[in-house]
């Protein structure tokens, strides 16, 4: 039982900072020299690195505020689990727990997907970059957290 | 303190040389408009002088790019030229009042082709020593939504129904549990007492916290009835 509990701590955790890496990081979009969204546009020059702020297009806001949610409802689900661990009744469910996981792995779809259909066609902008990548991963992470969550109860 | 300021720039300019009276003008550092909209451009000065009947408002335009500018507008001796030949002729409309020290202009149905910078320049004899000031105009198709705006209303709003539902949550269950309370408390029969306790009966305990509430209930009226 406390196997189960650590590894559903430990992948919570790990969805949390992947979450966090996604979200800070500029690295949406890369190409050669360039790196770009959610927030600084970045050049790598002969006299180094220059940044300047990312477009403020409608959806780039979107996309921002759909990561930043689901951090917080990562967060929030963390510390729900943590309350309920030691409030709930025996064999009751996390449900509030799972509640806001499996919101938290909804935003994350869908600013990934919303970025995905929108991001910009430019010519030094060659592919994705790894905070992208990040956000992909974590939206199955987050969705298995959450149905673990559910399916959990708390014995003894 | 702002009289002993006044009495002391009066006192200066009566010791101190004329150069030193120079006529500062004020407009506006950029402007924002929306492509077809009318826009005022305000043009105001400050000077030592009373306002003689001799001002002079002229202002000059210079499109972005370009290393020329062209006057367009000047008011002298009471009258007021607009522009008839160049290109802003019929869109400009003087709106300002000179005996206020206000030299303002009036652009309507503003062209992409407007974009650029507008000078203006002011002369108060005998006090014509001064800096014109110049605004920038800015023609937009349509007004840029600035950065974090939608980001902040999203997450405001999202944010805002979580504690909102949760806020009912709470509501709804104190509610309830007062709602039962009372009813049991005001109406002193038996009947009455099972007929809430059948209504806790049939509640389906899908939330842990919801059955404790419950079971606390019953085991209140159950000791009341003991104690009865």
């Amino acid at each position: 039982m406390l196997l189960i509990l650590l590894g559903v701590l430990i992948l919570h955790l790990i969805i949390l900072i992947l979450l966090f890496v996604s979200t800070a990081a500029s690295a949406w979009s890369v190409g050669g020299v360039r790196s770009t969204d959610l927030w600084y546009n970045c050049m790598t020059t002969s006299e180094g690195y220059h940044c300047k702020p990312a477009s403020s297009d409608d959806w780039i806001q979107a996309v921002q505020a759909l990561m930043i949610l689901s951090l917080l409802f990562c967060f929030f689900s963390l510390i729900a689990f943590v309350f309920q661990l030691f409030k709930l009744v025996k064999g009751g469910r996390f449900f509030f727990t799972a509640i806001f996981q499996i919101l938290a792995s909804v935003f994350v779809m869908c600013g990934a997907i919303i970025y995905t259909v929108m991001s910009p066609e430019d010519q030094t902008i060659t592919h994705f970059g790894y905070a992208y990548v990040l956000a992909w991963v974590a939206f199955p992470l987050c969705l298995i957290s959450g149905l673990i969550y559910i399916v959990l109860r708390k014995k003894e | 303190m702002l009289t002993f300021l006044a009495l002391a720039s009066v006192v200066l300019l009566g010791i101190v040389p004329e150069q030193s009276q120079a006529i500062v003008i004020y407009t506006g550092w950029e402007r924002h408009a929306l492509l077809g909209s009318d826009i005022r451009l305000s043009c105001s000065f400050f000077s030592w002088r009373w306002t003689s009947e001799d001002v002079t408002f002229s202002w000059t335009y210079r499109p972005d790019g370009s290393r020329d500018s062209i006057s367009i507008f000047h008011y002298t001796g009471g009258v007021a030229y607009v522009d008839n030949k160049g290109p802003f002729r019929d869109r400009l409309e003087f709106v300002g009042n000179p005996g206020r020290r206000d030299g303002s202009i009036l652009l309507k149905n503003l062209e992409f082709s407007d974009n650029g910078t507008f000078t203006c320049d002011a002369k108060n004899p005998p006090d014509i020593v001064g800096r014109p000031s110049s605004v920038r105009l800015l023609v937009f198709e349509k007004v840029p939504i600035q950065a974090g705006v939608i980001t902040g209303a999203i997450i405001g709003v999202v944010l805002g129904l979580l504690v909102l539902i949760v806020v009912i949550y709470y509501l709804m269950r104190f509610l309830v549990a007062r709602r039962v309370f009372s009813l049991s408390v005001s109406k002193h029969g038996k009947k009455k007492k099972e007929g809430s306790q059948q209504r806790q009966g049939p509640a389906p305990p899908a939330d842990p916290s919801k059955v404790k509430a419950a079971a606390s209930e019953k085991k209140k009226q159950e000791s009341r009835k003991d104690k009865k």
